[in-house]
């Protein structure tokens, strides 16, 4: 007993503050959201206890599931998640295979693909708002403009404020700004496989692409796979971006955490809530797999 | 190296300790309010909460701590000014420390039915004792002290008055269009030839931006088309959202849409504005704060721009107001009194409106302290027949304009129909 003690008290008692930090500020804080989630505090004077409260279960998820606005942000979050994961995928692979090769002036390509991850969403937001400017022929401005002077008018389009498929504008400048980490993490993969792999193809008398095709690529998975779930939990997380180009009341770009943000503004704290919790849900549903495929792994390995 | 490791993990862990106990700290608590909040109280200083953190309005605000000064030398004015987002990031800041009981002394607040959440939650203290005690039943206009009274108390004292109906017009747009630049329009129908002249000679007829400046012009549509009774109406429910009237109105708002710039929902006001000035766009329907924008450009009535009430609704003031209140748990009560006094005397309301562009609530503030377009805003609402606005919170709670935005962008972007949209509109004024 005492040598367990000599052995783990230390440790444990180094730790505890972070456990009990987690314990109350993640852990915690993620009940009492559940919990208000299934309450029907929809209104100021129930937060303060004016009026009184009660508990309706899951009532607010089925009236939220149902409704045709927050199937719409929910039907956005889809098409900018699968916009945004296959863009910066598709961009960050490539640009890592090009690299991969010796090319002259690796360094200054790394950099000037990987700058951009380095501005904030707001600020970049605040560009793109203007480069997606919908306007088009004479008033046009931004992309449209520049579509123009190039004599690609047909490629001038309304951008993020169309209805239906609007959202995807919005990923094209996520794509740009994470695309450069993905290449990262890529190239990382590619300079992870053994100088002695690539011989040995060359040996057996393998063409580049068969060499990559066959022996590279299939080792990058593991890669692929973390770059999924990084940029995949970030998209369904997406708020900032959107805030800084368009406005929580635009129509056209609703997505759930917009929706909580307008919740919570109106005092509507269960609903909001419940959205915090279908949205936690979701990217459990992307990460805990991802950690557990992760944990078996390393016990193998 | 191990000696290392170990420092490293006490540094953290002291770290994440220090962490925890200043948020433990945090929450200091406030002595429950005794219901007499307007009585007496510490004046050392006044915490003083607002969104008024650049151009016209810190102008505005400054020009009131002045005065302050001169009226209150004891109490020290401390400015809790929150940029960004128009007042939306001092709202979410207000909210949690309101939720915290960590109130500010006073805090900026668009006078009526917005206020109605705080006065539901118990979270404001009722005023009127003080509005007996500095004359100010008398000294504003009563239509304006029966829309700042709930159930016989008064949560808050305005400190000024903006007008939301206002139609901005460039004669040099008009002129180019074959259009009398001083031509009036007495009625939509009018407006609507004029605005169809302005589209045919390639110039955006009707500037406008992003959803809430469509719920403006929204507002002064509903305005016309139902009249001040049946307006005032949609909010008290003697009006039905779903009659044929209000059809009329939303089939009038579509129209006025069909004239107006594609990369709205990109814009904000200044930009909607900015149309007018730069000679892009006909006309636009924006409140009476859009005449410090044409001030600043260096513009001057009626050569470079005009105004007027929206057709439809002159003899109707379309009113909002940014006004004061009294927290419940304010700490320095004593203070929010003196700051109260300073902001609805008459050297105060002068001082603050001539910088801000809006004009005073008090009906003794003299005409000639002011400049051309607020002596005409003055007389109107002296005169006309005071309703409140629904976009700038005067009119419904935050809830409510909230969904009827959501119920906006989804028409203005074509998602809903004109039957939908009335639905959508009944809905959220019913609160459902």
């Amino acid at each position: 007993m005492p040598r367990n003690l000599r052995r783990w008290g230390p440790p444990l008692l180094l730790i505890s503050p972070s456990l009990i930090l987690l314990g109350v500020f993640v852990y915690g804080l993620l009940a009492i959201n559940a919990r208000t989630s299934m309450t029907d505090m929809h209104t100021a004077a129930q937060t303060t206890g004016r009026k009184p409260t009660s508990f309706v279960w899951l009532t607010n998820y089925g009236d939220l599931l149902t409704s045709p606005d927050f199937q719409h942000s929910l039907r956005n979050l889809v098409i900018y998640t699968v916009v945004f994961l296959g863009g910066t995928m598709l961009f960050g692979f490539l640009w890592a295979w090009l690299l991969d090769r010796p090319v002259r002036f690796e360094g200054v390509f790394r950099s000037i693909y990987l700058f951009p991850m380095a501005v904030s969403f707001v600020a970049s937001g605040v560009v793109w708002r203007w480069l997606l400017n919908s306007n088009q022929g004479e008033n046009a401005s931004g992309l449209n403009r520049l579509f123009q002077m190039v004599g690609l008018d047909f490629l001038q389009n309304n951008w993020w404020n169309n209805v239906n498929y609007g959202i995807a504008a919005i990923a094209i400048p996520a794509i740009w700004q994470l695309s450069g980490y993905v290449m990262a993490l890529f190239l990382a993969g590619f300079r992870g496989v053994p100088e002695e792999l690539r011989e040995a193809a060359r040996m057996d008398g393998s063409t580049t692409w068969q060499m990559y095709r066959h022996v590279i690529f299939p080792q990058l998975s593991p890669v692929a796979l973390s770059a999924v779930i990084i940029v995949g939990h970030m998209s369904l997380k997406a708020f900032d971006l959107i805030m800084s180009i368009s406005k929580p009341a635009n129509y056209q770009t609703k997505v759930p955490a917009i929706d909580m943000y307008v919740f919570k503004s109106s005092f509507n704290y269960a609903d909001a809530a419940a959205v915090g919790v279908i949205l936690l849900v979701i990217v459990a549903v992307l990460v805990i797999p991802y950690l557990v495929h992760l944990n078996r792994t390393e016990k193998n390995a | 190296m191990r000696t290392r490791r170990t420092l490293m993990a006490v540094t953290a862990g002291l770290a994440a300790s220090t962490l925890l106990l200043t948020a433990c700290s945090s929450g200091d608590d406030n002595p429950s309010s005794d219901g007499s909040g307007a009585a007496g109280g510490d004046a050392s200083e006044v915490e003083v909460f607002t969104w008024w953190a650049s151009g016209s309005e810190k102008l505005g605000l400054d020009a009131l701590v002045k005065v302050f000064g001169e009226q209150h030398p004891d109490t020290e004015f401390i400015n809790g000014a929150v940029a960004g987002g128009a007042g939306s990031a001092a709202k979410d800041l207000l909210q949690t420390r309101l939720q915290a009981n960590d109130p500010p002394d006073t805090f900026q607040a668009h006078a009526g039915a917005e206020l109605q959440d705080y006065i539901d939650a118990g979270q404001l203290e009722d005023v009127s004792a003080l509005y007996k005690e500095f004359g100010l039943t008398d000294a504003f206009p009563k239509d304006l002290v029966d829309r700042l009274t709930v159930d016989g108390k008064i949560y808050s004292v305005p400190s000024n008055i903006h007008r939301a109906n206002v139609m901005w017009a460039s004669p040099a747009v008009l002129e180019g269009a074959g259009l009398d630049p001083a031509a009036k329009y007495d009625t939509l129908d009018d407006w609507f030839v004029a605005l169809d002249k302005v589209k045919a000679s390639g110039k955006t007829a009707l500037s406008v931006a992003t959803t809430w400046t469509q719920v403006n012009l929204l507002e002064t549509v509903l305005i016309a088309d139902l009249g001040a009774d049946g307006y005032s109406g949609l909010w008290d429910g003697s009006t039905d959202w779903n009659g044929s009237d209000v059809t009329k109105a939303l089939t009038d708002f579509e129209k006025l849409m069909s004239y107006t710039n594609t990369d709205r929902d990109g814009l904000d006001w200044p930009d909607a504005t900015q149309q007018i000035i730069d000679g892009q766009a006909g006309f636009n329907v924006m409140g009476d704060w859009a005449e410090a924008a044409f001030e600043e450009a260096g513009k001057k009535a009626p050569a470079d721009y005009t105004y007027q009430p929206v057709p439809g609704t002159d003899g109707i003031f379309d009113f909002l107001a940014d006004s004061f209140t009294l927290p419940v748990g304010a700490k320095h009560p004593g203070g929010t009194k003196a700051w109260l006094e300073t902001i609805s005397s008459a050297e105060g309301q002068t001082a603050f409106n001539k910088a801000k562009g809006s004009i005073p609530a008090r009906n003794d503030a003299k005409p000639e302290d002011f400049s051309e377009y607020q002596q005409t805003a003055i007389a109107s609402f002296g005169k006309d027949t005071i309703v409140s606005s629904l976009a700038h919170g005067a009119a419904a709670p935050v809830a409510t304009l909230n969904a009827i935005s959501d119920a906006t962008s989804k028409f203005t972007t074509g998602a809903s129909d004109l039957a939908q949209y009335q639905k959508d509109l009944a809905a959220a004024a019913a609160g459902k």
